[in-house]
């Protein structure tokens, strides 16, 4: 299914099919590239990824997922010799556009990282700082606000009500990695961009981020990169399988588990990788 | 497996696989024997198959839970994907047609004893003919099943309506001869019997081409399934 | 793939290599500790005997002297202004001070010798009590001022061997002419008379060897050598011969000379030194060091003898005399050597003191901190965050990290050129000093900065990024904050190596004896200073012995504050430290 002259034009799956059909697209990529130092990372990428869902990108490592999931919050512009071609848009607007500045872009893109990293601070401040530097909150009891706003719709609130000035860094792996969704919360994304957000973390401490991730669906477009199989088969409802810096197969979670077209997706996801 | 052409990493869960393949192979096997020997006894009057049958029977069961045993392992342990997942899927359905097979082709033998007390019917070579045809239909789709090939199931699946036709007739014809003549009430309702396991016999046979179309393809074969030439 | 057969010999080749393994590990850490052990004995060798030459140095043994402020001395004009107290002759204050004590010494040369028991700049420090204090004119004050450094070591018992006598009998002491004849009862002078026995004959036998040495010479010589050789020999032989013949006692007396230990009789006042010994060690000749009065059995007296012979000690028998009569009235105290810290420089070590430069480093530190820290905690910023990796860049990389190796006179001679030559700044200032230091510190405050901002893990930044903080919030916010204890511990050290360096400021006119301390402030930053390290430097140069135990006192002060810096830096890393 996927095109083997990857600058052909023809891109039959950029849509992850007719079941989500109903969802307004949120991204949308045309024929995006990157290269690093020249070396080519992604090539010709198209993909529609739908609003209020969750959508993982697959595939063995260095296959181009988390390439195009920083192309997303343009987190490529930090890295020296990146080098980003193509349409990206979200809602519309060009990503990549020269009027589109980065700390906008990513106050609205917010990511997650493999590695629980909350800033060595107080659990509070850590909430409380992407509000602050956008100047979010006029007073201080608009900050509490969403401060526990975002703790709650992180389900951490609970956890860390009564210890709100106690560092950040002294929580447990899974508690500080709620933390850091709180805080991406807490600019008021639209999009949320997770980097392999449990690899770190033991089994009920990732059930209760994919839980967390099943929630926040509701409200926002949630793009999930992951190494485990099951997780993007529990967590999404597409799936992005990526291959060599190709956008190999793209489609329904459940196509994709039971029937994925492309042998290189067969192969893979049933451990078959050659 | 022939569903994928590559090897998988762990090589222990390829042969797990492979092994259940095996064993579904084996269970088709040991079924198709007992179904040929169980239409022989009823052809040829043969009331001594009884024990051999029981014996068989003894070991289908085996097989079917041992089956059940490695598909519940493989989901527990290596949680299948993809082709994987239908294949063992499929195995856990066949292996439930297959022992009803059995079990079918059982009672078509134990009928063979109390045939025999009787003087041979005319119809007989009716009933010989519609287990001739199951038995073709049974073998096929086991052999497409080794050979993971839809198109032979796909025929097979269409011919059921000709088992269903023979059999209808041969109830047809059976009930106006016992309508003729009275003493032909009780052997005639052993032989409907026998006629009724064979066409469900022919069901499971459907059955087993529906499950192998599913592992293949993962679509369900529905009448408007176009014939896979 | 092993065979199983093999496995047990496998596991016994194992076994068997383990004892070897424990012993290569055992010699390791053996080494270990020894390594540790040879730099901790150096360590306290080290600071041990630094410590213990530097302890005399913290005492000092004042003249404690009442002294007479004559107003017409002290007040030329007579009215009492300052500037006519300025006028005064304060040195003739403190020389009638001293004669007071002393009325015997009339003789110009005595009394120039008297006038050596201190220095005469303390007259500066008594003019600046009076001028503190107009209302002394006329009355008797209280003075105390360092005795002469020598007459310190000696009262230390750093200066010569001495030792005092236990005398048995009684002592007659007869005047015969100017000299004194002195009788004892007992036999209390034998031993001394066959101690300068003893010597004279080690001096003759010595002087007999030397004689054979010049006849040996002579044989292989001819001529005008062979002549003076044999002359020489002869020489030293009739020396020789005299020696013993006095050694000998023939004449019945043996003199004593200046080459000789002095041996002194103390009775009361009186202080005679001993010019000669009786053959029947009861009775000796003597002259008078100071106080004239005779008696007959007396029974109070000692012998005090100085093994150092007069000839070959700083100090003549005469100061010692003045000295030991001082402190037997009472007017010698050892007190705490305030001088070493509220002095600056003085060519007397008595007077001498780091004051001048302790101040001279807070302020050059004071310059080098407020200029190679900002400038270099941001150029490593600018580099490590904001710089484009190219070419140029590389290459600043590559001279910050060759001028971290740039040898530091270097520095000081660009100091002369840019600082002093061209821009007129002046010589010997603290302000100098610390842009030179500031030069040489720049480098290692860059490289420290550097690695502790590498140090921040990549993690916090993506973070904050992430949220949408731009560059600059991100390297302020987070970034700076995790790298500060690194950065302030490199700047720490990097400032303590400039605290310790005197070759830059050897160009700039650093090292240079300065008797005045800087002031702390503004003002003070052109005025003439020097550092510690340079106060050292010219301390251990000193001609006086006394220099020597002042240089181990200021090096402890220099040690004191390198010790307090790096605590400092500990502490601040403490604080700052963050886990991540």
């Amino acid at each position: 299914m996927v095109n083997p002259m990857p600058d052909n034009q023809s891109h039959p799956d950029m849509s992850a099919g007719a079941g989500q059909a109903e969802l307004p697209i949120k991204v949308q990529a045309r024929d995006v590239c990157v290269s690093y130092s020249g070396k080519q990372a992604l090539n010709h990428v198209s993909i529609d990824v739908p609003d209020r869902s969750v959508t993982a990108f697959i595939g063995p490592s260095g296959c181009g997922k988390s390439t195009f999931l920083r192309c997303l919050n343009r987190m490529n512009d930090t890295i020296e010799g990146a080098k980003v071609v193509g349409s990206l848009k979200i809602d519309g607007l060009e990503v990549n556009d020269k009027s589109v500045d980065p700390v906008v872009l990513r106050a609205n893109v917010g990511m997650v990282f493999q590695k629980p990293n909350p800033f060595p601070k107080s659990i509070y401040d850590n909430v409380a700082y992407g509000p602050r530097i956008h100047g979010l909150a006029l007073s201080k009891d608009e900050l509490d606000a969403i401060v526990e706003d975002s703790l709650k719709k992180a389900g951490l609130w609970d956890e860390v009500a009564d210890r709100l000035n106690h560092p950040g860094t002294g929580l447990s792996g899974g508690q500080q990695q709620r933390l850091v969704i709180a805080r991406a919360i807490a600019v008021n994304p639209e999009v949320i961009l997770m980097d392999e957000p449990c690899s770190a973390l033991d089994p009920i401490a990732t059930a209760k981020i994919e839980e967390l991730i099943d929630e926040l669906r509701e409200n926002y477009c949630i793009i999930i990169v992951t190494h485990s199989m099951q997780q993007a088969a529990r967590v999404s409802q597409q799936t992005a399988f990526f291959h060599m810096g190709n956008l190999v197969e793209y489609g329904t979670t459940e196509e994709i588990f039971t029937n994925p077209r492309d042998p290189r997706t067969q192969d893979y996801i049933t451990g078959r990788f050659g | 497996m022939a569903l994928s052409k590559t090897a998988h990493i762990v090589t222990a869960y390829g042969e797990e696989l492979d092994q259940l393949n095996d064993e579904l192979a084996r269970m088709g096997g040991l079924v198709e024997t007992q179904l040929t020997a169980a239409i022989n006894a009823i052809v040829r009057r043969d009331a001594g198959v009884a024990g051999e049958v029981r014996q068989r029977e003894k070991q289908v069961n085996a097989m079917h839970v041992d089956i059940e045993k490695r598909v519940l392992r493989l989901f527990a342990l290596r949680q299948p994907l993809a082709t994987d997942l239908r294949m063992t899927i499929s195995a856990l359905k066949i292996s439930t047609d297959l022992e009803r097979v059995g079990d079918l082709a059982k009672n078509i033998a134990y009928r063979a004893k109390d045939l025999s007390a009787y003087p041979a019917l005319g119809l007989m070579d009716r009933v010989e003919r519609l287990g001739a045809i199951v038995i073709q239909q049974l073998h096929e789709v086991l052999d497409a099943l080794s050979s993971l090939d839809v198109e032979p199931a796909i025929r097979v699946w269409r011919a059921d309506d000709e088992v269903d036709e023979r059999y209808n007739a041969l109830v047809r014809e059976m009930l106006i001869s016992m309508g003729e003549d009275s003493s032909l009430v009780e052997p005639g309702v052993h032989i409907l019997f026998v006629a009724k396991n064979l066409e469900r016999i022919g069901d499971h046979a459907t059955n087993i081409a529906e499950a192998l179309h599913f592992m293949v393809t993962a679509a369900p074969l529905e009448a408007d399934t176009p014939p896979a030439s | 793939m092993t065979d199983t057969a093999d496995i047990p010999k496998l596991r016994q080749a194992i076994s068997d290599h383990l004892p070897r393994r424990y012993r290569a590990e055992m010699r390791f850490r053996v080494a270990g500790l020894s390594a540790v052990g040879l730099a901790v004995a150096i360590l306290v060798l080290l600071v041990g005997s630094i410590v213990m030459q530097a302890i005399p140095a913290f005492t000092v043994n004042q003249l404690v002297l009442p002294v007479r402020l004559e107003s017409d001395l002290v007040d030329p004009q007579g009215d009492g202004s300052e500037a006519s107290l300025r006028r005064g002759s304060y040195g003739r204050v403190l020389q009638e001070a001293v004669r007071e004590q002393f009325p015997g010494v009339r003789d110009r040369r005595q009394l120039r010798t008297l006038f050596t028991l201190y220095t005469a700049l303390n007259s500066t420090r008594l003019m600046d009590e009076v001028l503190a204090d107009p209302g002394l004119v006329g009355e008797t004050h209280t003075f105390r001022m360092p005795i002469a450094d020598d007459l310190d070591l000696y009262l230390k018992g750093r200066l010569v061997q001495d030792r005092t006598l236990e005398t048995a009998g009684r002592l007659t002491v007869a005047e015969a002419g100017r000299d004194f004849e002195l009788t004892s009862s007992a036999a209390d002078f034998e031993g001394l008379r066959d101690t300068v026995s003893n010597l004279l004959r080690a001096e003759a036998a010595s002087l007999d060897t030397r004689a054979e040495q010049a006849r040996n010479r002579a044989e292989g010589q001819t001529g005008e050598d062979r002549e003076d050789s044999l002359y020489e020999a002869g020489r030293l032989s009739a020396d020789a011969d005299a020696l013993r013949a006095e050694a000998e006692l023939e004449s019945g007396w043996v003199e004593l000379s200046d080459t000789l230990p002095s041996i002194l009789v103390e009775t009361g006042e009186t202080h005679l030194r001993l010019t000669a010994l009786s053959a029947d060690g009861r009775s000796a000749r003597a002259e008078s060091l100071l106080g004239d009065e005779t008696g007959s059995e007396l029974a109070d007296w000692s012998l005090y003898v100085i093994d150092t012979p007069e000839a070959r000690r700083r100090v003549s028998d005469q100061l010692i005399v003045w000295t030991r009569a001082l402190v037997d009235r009472g007017l010698v105290s050892l007190d705490f050597n305030t001088a070493l810290f509220a002095n600056a420089d003085s060519r007397e070590p008595e007077l001498a003191g780091v004051k001048g430069a302790l101040f001279g480093s807070i302020l050059t530190m004071l310059i080098t901190l407020t200029l190679s820290v900002p400038v270099g905690v941001f150029t490593a910023l600018y580099l490590e965050e904001y710089a484009p990796k190219n070419r140029f860049t590389d290459l600043i990389e590559v001279n910050i990290n060759n001028l971290a190796a740039v040898p530091s006179i270097v520095f000081g001679l660009l100091g002369l050129a840019v600082f002093i030559n061209s821009f007129g700044l002046p010589r010997s200032a603290p302000l100098v000093g610390g842009l030179v230091l500031s030069l040489m510190t720049l480098p290692t405050v860059i490289i420290a900065t550097r690695a502790a901002l590498k140090a921040v893990p990549v993690s916090i930044r993506q973070a904050a990024l992430a949220v949408g903080a731009s560059k600059t919030q991100t390297v302020f916010h987070h970034v700076l904050p995790l790298a500060a204890p690194g950065i302030l511990t490199g700047s720490i050290i990097g400032l303590a190596q400039a605290m310790g360096e005197t070759a830059p400021l050897l160009m700039i006119g650093m090292v240079a004896f300065i008797a005045d301390a800087p002031t702390l402030g503004l003002e003070g930053l052109t005025q003439p200073a020097t550092v510690m390290p340079v106060q050292v430097f010219l301390w251990s140069d000193g001609a006086e012995r006394a220099f020597e135990a002042r240089t181990a006192a200021a090096i402890l002060v220099l040690l004191a504050l390198m010790i307090g810096f790096n605590a400092l830096a500990i502490y601040l890393r403490r604080r700052f430290e963050r886990r991540w």
